[in-house]
């Protein structure tokens, strides 16, 4: 009995703990759901299909991504290929965390990667620094209202979005390159990231201007990631790592 | 079922191959090759700069402006901050700019 209530009340802060972490997440979050969902219906979704791919992805930068090619009539296939590159990131988060986790039940592995988004693999790899579990309970609390809320913002936004009259005096059109332009700086303590910016800038604005778009994004891309391939490891930082 | 509803669930699937796949695939070597990590690394930069530096070059003052704004803000703040400055530069020089 004793065990079992000692147990109940440790689940039950957990819990708490998890829900506390997760509220700045949701705050700082927001305006993009929001946002989101708003330029989801400027650029031809319908509000259930700005909802539903804010609650099967998940992933704010991609779904961006997404919707811009969407709005410029890129091939389906490449739009999904870019959803998939700018996610990419994601795989190094999962077999780091994959180590955290690797004792849970199946199901709950299952789920805990479906929520694994940048501010939960901060949060999740800093408890485990921490020398503390990373437990089911914790973890999802910490998941959940963070996906919870992004589904209603990016729904809210698309209703809201709608009743925007003049989207080019609100900036709407733009604020998406203002917004990877951040993603783009938050990036910028990576080994080779000044001459994988300038590469992909240069490649493609070249493309844009001869091959046009959507390719540019490709074309871009391929260049950056090559010439981080091509130069010698010791100028990428990675021969450092253990 | 429309093309946006299969571009969703193709998105769905690919992202989560994404999360759960660095643990099936990665942690099963024990090393990967340096150069092949080097262009793992330049993969969201590389993205992400393509949907910036196009734009730009076809855009006009204000959002100039409010990209110059931003990557100042960016240096010192956080992805809010410098986002919610951009902004604000961007509505105000199409009001009065244009």
């Amino acid at each position: 009995m004793a065990v079992e209530a000692v147990s109940e009340n440790s689940a039950k802060s957990d819990f708490w703990d998890g829900v506390r972490l997760s509220m700045p997440v949701v705050v700082a979050a927001a305006p993009f759901g929001l946002l989101f969902g708003a330029i989801a219906v400027d650029n031809g979704f319908s509000v259930f299909e700005a909802a539903l791919m804010s609650a099967l992805i998940f992933g704010g930068a991609s779904q961006m991504v997404g919707i811009e090619l969407f709005g410029q009539h890129v091939a389906p296939w490449l739009i999904v290929l870019s959803i998939f590159a700018v996610n990419f990131r994601h795989v190094l988060y999962s077999a780091s965390i994959g180590r955290r986790i690797a004792h849970w039940p199946m199901i709950s592995q299952a789920l805990g990667y479906f929520v694994l988004t940048d501010p939960q693999f901060a949060i999740a790899e800093a408890r485990a620094e921490s020398g503390r579990s990373v437990g089911f309970v914790w973890y999802m609390a910490v998941g959940l209202p963070v996906y919870v809320f992004w589904v209603i913002e990016s729904a809210l936004g698309a209703v809201f979005g709608k009743l925007i009259p003049d989207t080019h005096a609100l900036g709407l059109d733009f604020l998406l390159p203002i917004y990877f332009l951040g993603l783009v700086m938050g990036f910028r303590k990576r080994p080779l990231w000044l001459p994988v910016v300038v590469a992909s800038a240069a490649a493609s604005i070249v493309a844009y201007k001869t091959v046009g778009s959507p390719w540019h994004v490709s074309i871009g891309a391929i260049a950056g990631v090559l010439l981080a391939v091509i130069l010698p490891p010791h100028h990428s930082g990675v021969e450092t790592k253990p | 079922m429309s093309t946006t509803f299969w571009i969703i669930i193709a998105g769905a699937v690919a992202t989560y191959l994404t999360r759960v796949g660095g643990h099936l695939v990665i942690s099963r070597f024990d090393h990967i090759h340096p150069r092949v990590e080097a262009g793992l690394n330049a993969v969201p930069a590389a993205v992400l700069t393509t949907l910036v530096a196009p734009a730009a070059l076809s855009a006009g003052p204000s959002e100039w402006a409010a990209l110059v704004v931003a990557a100042v803000v960016s240096l010192r703040g956080g992805l809010m901050a410098m986002f919610l400055a951009g902004a604000v530069v961007l509505v105000l020089g199409r009001q009065f700019v244009g």
